[in-house]
């Protein structure tokens, strides 16, 4: 493993914990999640739906509305408190050195207004430019992420574009004005198999053209291989795994990341043969679980994964690998006991 | 879109056609005979109505009185009115005016205000200002005309008047016949405007706010914020743009039922207007004003409902290319 830790560190999120005020109850939906991301650098967030990954995307993005509250945590952005800055300060971050790009790139465009305009809008927020001008550079960006006929088409209404290029068009207002970071929230997920490999090409392009490092938050694993440095696993609200991407994959030292991996399907699969899953399903985030949140599904959990909840610490030969779980050292051997 | 007008606009006429043949013959089937009308106080009253209905051509089939009637209808000429004997096509058009100043302010002032109220409830939903204004719209909505109205007279004119100490109230309860300039025009339309509004208000206010309230939760609005823009530019430009097309289209649809439906609120200022023109040729059974009165506010209210589909289409780029 050559990969070195990420130094310096560009985002650091320290602690940070979100709850969501419901008629039913509090909803934990982010508990204590640490990650740092380095300059230039590409870290995953994987996990299922309701781990947590968006709410901590927007946590950073200052984007958490009512009922949802940061009860906890630090966020640090290239020096900087994002907890203490006042709502024009964050502003000036939002679509500037901090961008993002959401999942649902339909909905995410306003359908009352020109392509090219919304692009434009978010040029002129930042930056002292004639609507002109913005247009022009809002075609240009266009352009660059592969719209064809790009001046032309920046006067289209979202509705007149496709999805993937509704989501080339996102990218472009993400690094309109040339991100630091870039969040990219399931990039691909709403779109058509084919078109998601296209986009990921946009969104490599984009990155490195601007320079930025990446969060990419997803849950499919095929995205991570192809483009994360190092990967970060979350279940119900926390980190269970940190790693490069070469350990995640080939010494996973969580069991929730060996069911991850595990339930890929794979070519050399037999015909016929059930898909795998994890059993059960993950636990409600209505109150924090004693031990373990995975210790029900988990067949490796002891009676200390019930009673106690295990800390991320080292695991495996990397310094820079981590693993929240107490098995964590033994679960090599453990797999190869297993009958399959 | 212009092919589309157009089409819609045969369509209209076509509609009133239908509804000008049912409004005749319902009218003139069961509505008061206007010989009756003539010949109220005549001594030998047979000889009068027979006299009559053959002068008006009452003695005709009922299609055959149609036709002509529209023939007439459509050259200009729509008769006299039997309570006063004025040209019926001059007095539905200067009524016509009166009622649609009183209906334009009225909507200019309370779209303003629906906007802004429906706005800031959204933004702020379930707060002490939203729950206020949930409150007076129920109590605007509720409120009788004829009892807000009185109100309004009550203490805006004379009580304002006396409150100031003023020789003359600062706005009229009446039309002022005499002077004339914006500032009386304004001190005249006031109340009524005002009177108007509230009701207009209530009920739009509360359509703002929810249409306001469902663009708000949309991931647009979202990406608005993520772009840096301050929230009074997402909400004002990206949701306002959003939120407006249902308001628009029930705000045309409302607009053209006032022209004929501001009959307590014309009463209680004694201003003369299409309402108060129907009630007078209705308690008269004055069927040569009523037909064409009911021919005109229709063709309104149809024309206004092809304006909000009008209005739709250009406010939403998604439906415009239908």
């Amino acid at each position: 493993m050559t990969h070195t830790p990420p130094a310096p560190a560009l985002l650091e999120v320290e602690g940070l914990e979100v709850e969501f005020k419901t008629e039913d109850g509090i909803v934990h939906a982010v508990n204590g999640v640490s990650l740092v991301v380095g300059m230039r650098e590409t870290l995953a967030v994987v996990g299922e739906s309701g781990s947590g990954k968006s709410v901590t995307a927007l946590s950073i993005m200052g984007l958490v509305t009512k009922p949802g509250r940061i009860t906890n945590g630090a966020v640090s952005f290239a020096g900087r408190d994002l907890r203490t800055l006042t709502d024009k300060e964050y502003r000036g971050l939002r679509g500037g050195d901090l961008a993002m790009i959401f999942q649902d790139p339909l909905s995410s465009l306003n359908p009352a207004f020109r392509v090219g305009d919304q692009i434009a809008e978010a040029i002129r927020a930042h930056s002292d430019t004639s609507k002109a001008a913005a247009r022009e550079r809002a075609a240009e960006l266009l352009a660059l992420v592969g719209i064809p006929q790009a001046s032309t088409r920046a006067r289209d209404y979202p509705h007149q574009f496709s999805g993937g290029m509704r989501q080339r068009a996102m990218i472009a207002m993400a690094i309109a004005n040339v991100p630091k970071l870039l969040i990219a929230d399931e990039p691909t997920t709403a779109l058509d198999v084919t078109i998601q490999a296209q986009v990921l090409e946009v969104l490599q392009a984009a990155q490195r053209e601007t320079d930025a490092a990446m969060l990419l938050i997803t849950h499919d694993l095929g995205i991570v291989a192809g483009l994360a440095d190092r990967v970060v696993v979350m279940y119900a609200g926390r980190i269970v795994e940190e790693a490069t991407l070469d350990d995640l994959f080939y010494d996973p030292r969580h069991p929730y990341t060996i069911g991850l991996l595990g339930s890929l399907p794979r070519l050399d699969d037999k015909r016929g043969e059930p898909l795998r899953t994890i059993p059960g399903s993950p636990p409600g985030l209505y109150s924090l679980s004693v031990g373990c949140a995975l210790a029900p599904r988990c067949a490796f959990a002891i009676d200390r994964c019930r009673s106690e909840q295990p800390e991320l610490r080292v695991a495996g030969a990397a310094a820079d690998h981590r693993s929240a779980c107490f098995r964590a050292e033994e679960l090599p051997g453990l797999r190869s006991e297993q009958p399959a | 879109m212009l092919r589309y007008i157009g089409r819609r606009l045969v369509a209209s006429a076509l509609v009133l056609l239908v509804a000008s043949a049912l409004i005749f013959v319902l009218v003139r089937a069961f509505g008061p005979d206007p010989a009756e009308a003539r010949c109220r106080y005549s001594r030998s009253k047979a000889a009068c109505m027979q006299e009559q209905r053959e002068f008006l051509g009452l003695n005709e089939s009922l299609p055959e009185q149609y036709f002509r009637f529209m023939g007439d209808f459509l050259q200009g000429d729509w008769g006299n009115s039997q309570r006063t004997d004025r040209s019926v096509a001059e007095s539905v058009g200067d009524d016509l005016w009166e009622s649609s100043q009183l209906a334009f302010w009225g909507v200019l002032v309370s779209v303003g205000l629906a906007v802004a109220i429906g706005g800031y409830s959204a933004r702020k939903p379930y707060s002490k200002g939203d729950s206020l204004f949930t409150g007076l719209a129920f109590a605007g909505i509720s409120m009788p005309t004829f009892w807000f109205g009185l109100i309004t007279i009550h203490y805006l004119t004379g009580g304002l008047k006396d409150m100031l100490g003023t020789t003359e109230p600062i706005f009229y309860s009446i039309p002022n016949p005499v002077g004339s300039g914006p500032l009386e025009y304004a001190r005249e339309l006031t109340l009524p405007v005002l009177v108007l509004s509230v009701q207009l208000v209530a009920g739009w206010s509360r359509y703002q706010r929810s249409s306001m309230l469902d663009e708000l939760h949309n991931d647009y609005i979202r990406t608005a914020r993520a772009k840096g823009l301050s929230e009074r530019r997402v909400v004002w430009k990206h949701g306002l743009r959003n939120s407006i097309s249902p308001l628009v289209t029930v705000v045309a649809l409302d607009f053209g039922g006032l022209f004929g439906g501001l009959i307590i609120t014309e009463r209680v200022f004694s201003r003369p207007g299409m309402g108060t023109l129907v009630l007078d040729a209705a308690i008269s059974g004055d069927t040569q004003v009523l037909i064409p009165w009911m021919f005109v506010t229709g063709a309104i209210i149809i024309l206004f409902n092809l304006l909000a589909d009008v209005l739709y289409g250009v406010l939403d780029p998604r439906v415009r290319v239908a």
